[in-house]
């Protein structure tokens, strides 16, 4: 019990005195989530409007898949991404491996098929509403699915949420295709790990009430972000 | 909103980017005995400071890092598992193996002792006290040189722990650290290496129950990757780690670290 309350302590003093160490942790640990979402919006959300919209063979099918990779097991993708940009991979010329790169490329791997799943979900209620009105104004194919994707866009936010929700607390891949290198590759998971390794379990949970701070602020400032979208 | 995120994410990238692309870097493979102990914290600094090169540790378990200098993801090697060591370098993936360092393993277990491991002089006898009082054991299981060494030790103790496995004797399949906290939590006897023990704050009803046995000796050997096998390899600033830390000034950072007030590591005797 005692580590749980030293634990608050020590994490208000990090973030009082803005601790460099730890300060240097979380932007990194920001900036390879939050480029990983960037990333999986970018394949996730057309691919989630294709699958609501389009109608071809297969389609089911892609959706069950897409919905099963929303479980994919983080250990798994770090590992296949491990031996993709290994030196003895196809892409090891490349020198990817234990680079914050590789930790982006194996969050969005994660994250791409929650964002797809969930904007599916989202643009198929939608389309459900439009489909007959924007097919009586001739509008159709990438226009229709801009259409609801950006009447959609509250939900989506949501949507990309959830992703950054994955990316942020997920340790197993980042652990291995980032190494957890001190001032290179060492985010807050792969910290909280490091320090519960060592016993130092007080630390550990201080890094852990950060984290979740953290998460708080970037729901916090989604939220307003769809309120003031929703006030438009 | 795409475009925002994008946009924070640029901006994350202009402040902490411009670091990682030009210093210069090699690719250290190392044991979690070793960083856990702190022993990088302190000497690192001191071989950067003086050649510019900054070496970036992945610290995982012995086999893993043999397998990583293998398939050429490492320039270097910190490692402790004589036989891997000489079997990587026997079959060309690595050059230039040095005796760096040494320190010792310990048996670690309840205070209360149910066994009565303590007070047996040697490893082997206390091993097949555990074993015969059924007594829990946690094992590495990860097969890093702390876990091949521990393997050794019961087959030299005549004992074989496959059938004993998930009953009494426990693989928890992870590090030192995470091994330590699942023996605190299960009052559970383990073989840990001396630094990452010094270091280790959980000990809950842990303590040292033996040490000193010559067969928990626990030397490191440092290992440079072939460039031959692997041309992409550091070659150069990896020398110069190699050279440093096991030359005069490495020897004495690696004999000046304190952890709590004790050595952690002894380096290893002068090359000649």
């Amino acid at each position: 019990m005692n580590e749980i309350v030293d634990s608050f302590g020590l994490a208000l003093g990090m973030v009082l005195r803005l601790d460099a160490a730890l300060v240097e942790i979380v932007l990194l640990s920001l900036k390879v989530s939050l480029l990983a979402v960037a990333l999986a919006a970018l394949i996730g959300l057309p691919l989630g409007a294709a699958l609501a919209l389009a109608r071809f063979p297969g389609r089911h099918a892609l959706i069950v898949l897409v919905n099963a990779a929303m479980g994919l097991p983080p250990v798994v993708v770090g590992l296949v991404v491990y031996l993709m940009l290994s030196r003895s991979g196809p892409l090891g010329v490349m020198g990817l491996l234990f680079t914050p790169t590789a930790m982006i490329v194996a969050q969005m791997i994660l994250v791409t098929p929650i964002v797809a799943a969930l904007t599916r979900q989202g643009c198929e209620d939608l389309w459900a509403e439009y489909a007959e009105q924007l097919r009586s104004l001739g509008v159709g194919g990438v226009r229709a699915a801009a259409t609801v994707l950006w009447d959609g866009r509250l939900a989506l936010v949501t949507a990309l949420l959830a992703g950054f929700g994955r990316a942020s607390a997920e340790v197993g891949a980042v652990m291995i295709v980032g190494g957890n290198i001190d001032h290179v590759t060492r985010v807050m998971t792969t910290a909280i790990a490091l320090e519960t390794s060592k016993g130092d379990l007080a630390l550990a949970l201080g890094l852990g009430l950060v984290l979740l701070a953290l998460s708080l602020l970037v729901n916090g400032g989604a939220q307003l972000v769809k309120e003031a979208m929703a006030e438009r | 909103m795409v475009r925002a995120l994008m946009f924070i994410a640029a901006l994350l990238g202009l402040s902490g980017g411009a670091a990682w692309a030009q210093e210069t870097f090699i690719t250290l493979a190392s044991t979690t005995s070793t960083e856990q102990s702190g022993l990088f914290a302190h000497l690192l600094p001191l071989f950067k400071a003086e050649t510019g090169i900054a070496v970036r540790v992945v610290a995982v378990g012995t086999g893993q890092a043999l397998r990583l200098g293998e398939k050429g993801d490492a320039d270097a090697l910190l490692v402790h598992d004589r036989a891997g060591e000489d079997k990587f370098v026997a079959e060309g993936y690595g050059l230039d193996r040095r005796d760096v360092m040494y320190n010792d393993f310990v048996l670690v277990g309840p205070a209360a002792d149910p066994a009565g491991a303590k007070g047996q002089t040697s490893a082997k006898a206390a091993l097949q006290k555990i074993a015969a009082a059924k007594a829990a054991f946690a094992s590495r299981g990860d097969d890093s040189g702390t876990h091949r060494l521990e393997l050794r030790l019961w087959k030299e103790a005549g004992i074989n722990v496959k059938p004993a496995s998930g009953q009494w004797y426990r693989e928890t399949g992870s590090g030192m650290g995470p091994t330590l906290n699942t023996a605190a939590g299960l009052d559970a006897y383990a073989l840990a290496d001396r630094g990452s023990w010094a270091n280790f704050a959980n000990r809950r009803g842990l303590a040292v129950l033996l040490e000193g046995d010559p067969v928990l000796f626990n030397p490191y050997g440092a290992i440079l990757v072939n460039p031959a096998r692997h041309p992409h390899v550091k070659a150069l600033p990896a020398r110069a780690w190699h050279d440093w830390l096991t030359g005069p000034k490495g020897r004495a950072a690696i004999g000046a670290f304190r952890i709590k007030g004790e050595p952690a590591f002894f380096p290893s005797a002068a090359r000649r």
